[in-house]
């Protein structure tokens, strides 16, 4: 049974829609298992108490990741919008909110998409081994062309330019075809191969010698790491960049679910497939290390890192090494390039549907209109033999203050400025055999502004005592701080402007007093 | 690797790959109502 009426119909077709939760639940995860899941994470907990991060990690996920997710579902699937008319639809002036979160997902699409190129190309080398014996010096002088002090130039290096074209054209026709043919196919074919690529990069892992010394690393517990709140905090910023919330994406996903759709009992899947996807990472990622530790004679601690280092220095070291050193390599960064382009496409879905819900464009038109100019900001800056140094800011800013701060300030004015917890609590509870009760109103008013706004303390502290990584105070000024504020001051140009005739700013529910059809068990996907 | 850390690593695949199966068992226990398959929403 459908509880569906004429007029939702109608604005599913207009907007795009998935067909199934299945489809829904594999785009959101597409989305939350990126890069950070893969480089981040294995490091995170190595760094932070091993296996005791295990508890951190865990309370993080379940007091704030989960219900945050939550949070953006309801915004979401309440008020059937893209970031900015969900959040106008909750309340006019709110509008803005939703713009900051869209035109931080601008700025990322813009730099992620040369992550996924550089992991593009490396699928290539890993079958010769192209970086030799010297994988650093291979990447950053040969590949990257990295200039020799940071500033910026625009000289073209064509061994990034030609990989960044191919990343762009395909998130353009996926962004063009829609929301269930493009992200979703995506997504649905996607996840399922990188979750068997990845598991196949896990077993030939486990099975090089050294292997268990790099489990032994990762897992040994450091109990007393417990005690202080550094670790804590790496828990929940784990958990807070890992899962793509407070920024958009889940907002305009879950816009496109069915109105009967269960949404907590989907974010659980989505939360706990998140945090399996990195525990595997973990496992495949420090066996590895294991291995390199032990062919070079060192410790497995003289081996670690994280991003970009262990990904295109530290991985290439494997592969060269290991036997069957190509087929990790393939695996490894096929791995990176599908996780990073199932999230990329989500991230800029937030600015096309924020195009397409507030002017009367087509689907392709603000497809296009959206990710080709995205395409053209990030082949200028990131096929340049600067690009590094300009990514490395813009990250680095654009996560600290623009992600963490939006939706810092997004949950403070939901949660007590606008006092929608109580309305948004009783909407996912509705369908749902998970109901959100008053815990869940203290988790998101209480328990995770706080941990959001200590870590944030902590980071502009950390951003003010010293210049990020000494880099010269004009490029941080103009692509640190000066993105950070550029996308918040996005709203105040683009709230004012109105909606494309016939959006109702009204509560969609509010007209609507449709009963609940439960007679139905399952779900047809 | 030492006991602890095999204990450690048992118990976080318990947990979280365990989570992951209780959260898709309850999901396939929800009340909730889904389109027919004739009103299955397409994109445009």
């Amino acid at each position: 049974m459908s509880t569906s009426t004429p007029a939702a119909h109608e604005a599913e077709k207009k907007r795009g829609a998935f067909s199934s939760r299945k489809v829904f639940i594999l785009a959101a995860i597409g989305s939350a298992v990126g890069l950070g899941n893969i480089w981040r994470f294995p490091y995170i907990a190595y760094d932070n108490g091993g296996g005791a991060f295990i508890i951190p990690y865990l309370v993080a996920l379940l007091t704030a990741g989960i219900p945050f997710l939550f949070l953006d579902y309801a915004l979401g699937h309440r008020y059937r919008g893209s970031a900015p008319l969900s959040f106008a639809r909750l309340s006019r002036p709110a509008e803005g909110l939703g713009w900051w979160q869209v035109g931080i997902c601008f700025m990322i699409a813009v730099y992620y998409a040369a992550v996924i190129a550089w992991a593009l190309s490396y699928t290539f080398f890993s079958f010769t081994k192209k970086w030799g014996d010297s994988p650093d010096g291979f990447f950053f002088g040969e590949y990257l062309k990295l200039s020799e002090s940071p500033g910026v130039d625009f000289n073209v290096v064509a061994g990034v330019l030609v990989p960044l074209l191919v990343v762009w054209l395909a998130v353009i026709v996926i962004m063009v075809v829609g929301v269930e043919k493009g992200i979703g196919l995506t997504s649905v074919v996607g996840i399922p191969v990188l979750v068997v690529a990845f598991l196949a990069l896990v077993i030939r892992s486990l099975f090089l010698p050294g292997a268990m010394e790099g489990l032994d690393a990762l897992f040994t517990p450091n109990w007393e790491a417990l005690t202080h709140a550094g670790v804590w905090a790496a828990a929940f910023g784990q958990i807070f960049f890992s899962l793509s919330i407070g920024f958009g994406i889940m907002i305009t996903y879950s816009s496109y679910v069915h109105h009967d759709t269960d949404m907590p009992a989907s974010g659980l899947v989505v939360g706990f497939a998140n945090s399996s996807f990195e525990i595997l990472a973990g496992i495949g990622v420090f066996a590895a290390l294991g291995f390199m530790a032990q062919a070079q004679g060192v410790a497995v601690d003289e081996v670690v890192s994280s991003g970009v280092g262990l990904a295109f220095v530290g991985f290439p070291a494997i592969i060269s090494e290991a036997p069957w050193g190509a087929f990790i390599g393939v695996l490894f960064f096929g791995s990176l390039v599908i996780a990073g382009l199932t999230s990329l496409v989500s991230v800029i879905e937030v600015v096309i549907s924020a195009v397409r819900d507030k002017f009367d464009l087509s689907r392709p038109v603000a497809a296009a209109a959206v990710s080709i100019p995205c395409a053209l900001i990030s082949v200028l800056f990131f096929s340049s033999s600067s690009g590094l140094y300009v990514l490395d800011i813009v990250d680095h800013f654009i996560n600290q203050f623009g992600i963490l701060l939006v939706a810092f300030v997004s949950m403070i004015v939901v949660a007590w400025g606008i006092r929608a917890l109580p309305v948004l609590s009783a909407h996912l509870s509705r369908t749902s055999n998970v109901v959100l009760g008053g815990w869940w109103k203290v988790l998101i008013g209480v328990i995770a502004p706080i941990a959001l706004g200590y870590m944030l303390f902590e980071a502009f502290k950390i951003d003010i005592d010293a210049p990020y990584e000494g880099y010269p105070t004009w490029m941080l000024a103009l692509f640190g701080w000066g993105s950070a504020a550029a996308v918040m001051l996005l709203g105040y140009f683009l709230a004012p402007i109105p909606w494309r005739k016939g959006t109702s700013l009204e509560d969609p529910e509010s007209v609507d007093t449709r009963p609940v059809d439960t007679s139905s068990k399952g779900d047809l996907a | 690797m030492s006991t602890a850390a095999v204990i450690m690593m048992i118990v976080a695949i318990l947990v979280v790959w365990g989570g992951l199966v209780v959260a898709i068992v309850n999901l396939n226990r929800s009340p909730s109502a889904v389109p027919d398959v004739d009103e299955v929403h397409r994109d445009l």
